[in-house]
């Protein structure tokens, strides 16, 4: 049955929306100065970066979805005043083999550790899944990001991939973990009555 | 010091954009060796687009991607392309793209002989830490070929592609460098 009544932007306490090139650069920047939190999102080499270089980023995100069409990007934002308090994205879409790859970060220390992660994932899958019609989707994890598995484990995800010590951080190699969640299985959950 | 570029096979070389197109348009209108390759619909580009795409890959070419031809020492025949990207130095690992193009070549050891000569590449010249790559768990003489090589699966993606209405797992190999045996 058809449920396009039912809001795919609106949770109980997040939301999805564009981003805002006017107020969005100067928080996100904000964000990329917290190091820690950068490594939890990020494989490569972290930066702090200015508000000019987020603006610039967000051009090419918005050009990326225009042109490529194979890159999906919501702000997170919380319901009760619309701040930016995070992302949440369906990236590298290949359309032929219906996959692609999802991330999703809460910016700023306040916000986390409230289930905004959970309900910003609920409406990434369902949009990954019943709107995009994903045949499966893939979240790659750093190791020692134990939040992010226990959600992702959360949600069904199953383990397929353990790509040993491919990171090196502080002196320590760490393997980085995929997790894959089929379309089929996250259905399975919605009969259930789960997720 | 060793010679980098030669095993009992093959060697590693370069080629011409010319001669690589040429050798591209001839090799893509083998649908068979596309799909063992590649997870990209199989099509036919010009020789002049595919020149194209070669001259902007070698601007890139610089200290994040490596690309060598691979030639036989017994008739000198280029017979295909491997590749290794470094995607962050940081964490010295790279991802290995590999492809046989003449298929009379196919499962005689000349794609191995060229794996362990760019493993080696990548340990004793780029000083990597491990080497990563993916493959269709349909290609099974690749599995073999790899695993000869001295890598290990290190997991299977469910259902990451789709071909002729049958659903198929790829699978993701590596090597250390503390478990690879020199040449």
């Amino acid at each position: 049955m058809l449920s396009i009544q039912s809001q795919l932007f609106e949770a109980q306490d997040v939301r999805f929306g564009p981003i805002d090139h006017e107020a969005h650069p100067d928080i996100e920047s904000k964000w990329t100065h917290d190091a820690e939190f950068m490594r939890l999102m990020e494989l490569a080499p972290v930066r702090p970066l200015s508000p000019a270089m987020v603006r610039k980023q967000y051009e090419s995100v918005e050009k990326k979805m225009e042109e490529d069409k194979n890159l999906f990007y919501f702000t997170v934002r919380a319901r009760d005043d619309d701040r930016l308090i995070g992302k949440a994205v369906v990236e590298w879409i290949d359309w032929t083999n219906g996959n692609g790859l999802i991330r999703l970060g809460i910016g700023a220390e306040t916000d986390r550790r409230k289930g905004y992660g959970s309900q910003a994932l609920r409406m990434l899958l369902r949009y990954s899944f019943s709107e995009l019609n994903l045949y499966r989707v893939t979240a790659v994890v750093p190791a020692y990001n134990e939040g992010a598995l226990r959600l992702f484990q959360k949600f069904g995800f199953m383990e397929e991939v353990r790509r040993r010590k491919a990171l090196h951080r502080d002196g320590t190699f760490w393997d980085i973990v995929s997790y894959g969640l089929l379309n089929s299985e996250w259905q399975e959950q919605q009969n259930n009555g789960r997720g | 010091m060793k010679d980098l570029y030669r095993e009992a096979l093959v060697r590693l070389a370069s080629e011409p954009p010319e001669v690589m197109a040429k050798s591209f348009v001839k090799w893509d209108r083998d649908s068979e060796f596309h799909r063992l390759a590649d997870s990209d619909p199989a099509q036919l580009w010009s020789e002049k687009k595919l020149k194209e795409f070669i001259d902007r890959n070698s601007e890139k070419n610089s200290t994040q991607y490596f690309s060598f031809s691979i030639r036989t020492l017994v008739d000198d025949k280029y017979i295909g392309f491997v590749s290794l990207r470094v995607p962050a130095w940081s964490h010295s690992d790279a991802w290995i793209g590999i492809m046989v193009g003449e298929r009379d070549y196919w499962g005689k050891g000349y794609g191995t002989d060229a794996m362990r000569l760019i493993v080696q590449y990548g340990f004793l010249e780029l000083n990597l830490r491990r080497m990563s790559l993916g493959l269709h768990a349909y290609n099974e003489r690749a599995l073999k070929s790899y695993e000869k090589a001295g890598f290990t699966l290190e997991g299977r993606v469910r259902g990451d592609g789709l071909r002729d209405g049958i659903r198929y797992d790829s699978l993701w190999l590596g090597i250390l460098r503390e478990e690879w045996e020199p040449i």
